[in-house]
């Protein structure tokens, strides 16, 4: 589903050039759960944005569900991006400015979902989630758990094939950190494919595969 | 994405900071209703003129001595003499042509009026019986002047308003005598009230009859022969046959002037035009800054946003669908400003007169959906760069812009 073949990401400073990625290999396959660690500054987080096609390798190929996306144009990532993947962010990343609902069928808008069906299908995948009393309120109003659940729905609004999360439980009790990797596991279960980035080998363990990355190349599980 | 999402969006970014979104929009507001003012006060300066110029009579020709050709040209001055206009010219105009209505021979000069222990210097006009037709003058008591006064030179005089409130007060003037130079005229009419039309007091003339005027200002020279053509059609043929017929009793020189009190309105309304255009343009930059002042606002918003753009971009927003969210907001502040300013202008002429009396507001219907288009115009061009720029944020750094 995802093959990654030597894929290189050097940012180019004003007076150094830093390469975040020196090679990496990978294979993801179809209803995988992988987790992905590696010491802060290792690139793991680089590796999750080019998967998720917010930011382009270098060098290398990359064949998203046998396509390869290396050469697709701004708007075609942007439609990969409403369509095959959803995020979930450390920090939730929810607009504060909109209730629960509608944070979630924000996708659907970019993908020309009429009002009335984004709103039936936004409020189901928050009942999904357990937050159906939640719906009306604003992120500012939710516990850090319930804003995650909140971004989680909104990541699967549009049925995607991947779900990719850069430290989900990074700002999260032990207790809600558990009840997102739950959320995971039984997303993975109904054939989801997940990558999650972390640092907490407890939740790594949770994964069927880990992927360790150092300095910018792959350490191991990487096939 | 739909429209209607992309207007609520915009809706909610300018109501979350209404203090800012008003003050960036006072900008076009001011822009707009001061270029529909300056075009309203210059249309209704036009109109007013106009309207003046019609209560002075329509289809008039004034003939003045001396050649002051409009259209340029060469006039060898100081070698012919101008010859004057007597009082046989008009006389001569009027039996010969026949589009010419009646003729009036006209003495214009500043003479001495007394009446008792009252005197004042006056503006006195000699005319002949036909001239109050012409001009739209009527008497508010008493006669105007007569053939037979003109004929025989009757020392008969005729008092604005302001002249015989001068000299009488509130007592009768009819029949009285006045002293005007060093002859004794009797009053035959007092004037009705005209006013000042055309920076012309009417209310402080007295006028007699031009044959009495040749005697007091010891002249036959004449001020003008002012004209009444028998219709509109006929103006040019009257002004050929004024020309034939004078330049036949100057020894063929042309070396005086017609003009048609249409041309003088015609003359007037292009320096109106062009004393409008030169504000409107003015104002116009007011406007300009307007539409600074929205870009500089939109760039903060963009920059206060960033955040917000990398997550819409990280679910699947194209650069296209935030550069719209953008634009349709700046444009949304220059409409509204637009339409404030329209309103703030049709409010200004209404009660602008009420404070200033010599004020002439005509709103232009072409001026308001101009100042509209230009504002929406405003807030395009000035919101592109802005929404632009928004739309090409990577979207790695905006999702990690703090």
């Amino acid at each position: 589903m995802i093959v990654l073949k030597d894929i290189k990401k050097s940012y180019i400073l004003p007076r150094v050039t830093v390469d975040v990625l020196r090679g990496i290999d990978l294979e993801v396959a179809e209803k995988d759960f992988v987790a992905v660690m590696g010491p802060s500054g290792s690139g793991k987080s680089t590796l999750l944005h080019i998967i998720g096609c917010l930011d382009r390798p270098t060098s290398g190929r990359y064949l998203l569900l046998g396509v390869d996306v290396s050469r697709k144009t701004d708007n075609e990532l942007a439609e990969i991006r409403n369509k095959k993947i959803g995020f979930v962010f450390q920090s939730f990343n929810l607009l504060p400015k909109l209730i629960a609902w509608k944070n979630v069928e924000a996708p659907l808008i970019y993908s020309g979902v009429s009002p009335d069906v984004r709103k039936i299908k936004a409020r189901a995948m928050l009942e999904k989630l357990g937050l159906s009393q939640r719906a009306e309120h604003y992120p500012s109003e939710l516990s850090g758990g319930e804003q995650q659940r909140v971004a989680i729905a909104r990541a699967l609004i549009n049925a995607p094939a991947i779900i990719l999360a850069d430290e989900p439980t990074g700002n999260l009790d032990s207790r809600s950190g558990k009840e997102i990797i739950d959320i995971f596991k039984n997303l993975n279960k109904e054939g989801v494919t997940i990558v999650v980035v972390t640092h907490e080998k407890e939740i790594a363990e949770e994964a069927a595969k880990i992927i360790t990355i150092k300095d910018g190349v792959c350490q191991s599980g990487c096939y | 994405m739909d429209v209607i999402e992309i207007i609520r969006v915009s809706r909610d970014s300018l109501t979350s900071n209404k203090i800012r979104s008003l003050l960036t929009m006072l900008g076009v507001v001011i822009g707009v209703a001061s270029v529909i003012m300056l075009v309203s006060i210059g249309e209704g300066a036009r109109a007013y003129i106009g309207r003046e110029l019609g209560s002075l009579g329509t289809n008039i020709l004034i003939v003045v001595p001396g050649k002051t050709s409009a259209k340029g040209g060469f006039h060898p001055p100081a070698a012919t003499t101008v010859r004057k206009l007597v009082y046989d010219d008009a006389v001569i105009i009027k039996k010969r042509s026949r589009h010419v209505y009646d003729a009036v021979p006209l003495i214009f000069g500043t003479s001495k009026i007394k009446y008792m222990n009252q005197s004042r210097d006056n503006s006195v006009a000699g005319v002949t019986e036909t001239y109050f037709e012409i001009r739209n003058l009527s008497v508010e008591s008493g006669r105007f002047i007569s053939s037979s006064d003109v004929d025989s030179g009757r020392k008969v005089c005729i008092l604005g308003r302001t002249v015989k409130k001068d000299l009488f007060g509130d007592k009768n003037a009819l029949g009285a005598l006045v002293t005007i130079g060093d002859s004794k005229y009797r009053v035959i009419g007092v004037m009705e009230k005209k006013g000042v039309t055309l920076g012309i007091d009417f209310d402080d003339i007295v006028f007699i009859p031009t044959t009495a005027a040749q005697e007091l200002f010891d002249t036959d020279s004449l001020f003008n022969i002012t004209i009444k053509v028998r219709s509109a059609s006929e103006i040019e043929a009257a002004k050929e046959d004024i020309r034939q017929i004078l330049m036949k009793r100057h020894a063929n020189r042309e070396d005086f002037t017609i003009m048609s009190q249409d041309e003088m309105v015609a003359v007037m309304g292009k320096i109106l035009n062009i004393m409008t255009a030169v504000l409107a343009g003015i104002a116009a930059i007011s406007l300009l800054v307007g539409g600074i002042g929205i870009m500089n606002i939109m760039l903060v918003s963009v920059r206060e946003r960033t955040r917000e753009i990398g997550i819409r971009k990280a679910l699947g927003a194209k650069n296209r669908d935030i550069l719209l969210q953008f634009l349709v907001e700046s444009v949304t502040l220059s409409l509204i400003g637009g339409t404030g300013g329209i309103l703030l202008a049709g409010l200004l002429s209404i009660v602008a007169p009420y404070f200033v009396e010599f004020l002439p507001t005509h709103l232009a219907l072409w001026s308001i959906i101009v100042a509209f288009l230009f504002s929406a115009a405003v807030g395009i061009f000035f919101g592109v760069y802005p929404a632009r720029k928004a739309s090409l944020y990577d979207p790695i750094k905006a999702l990690r812009y703090e």
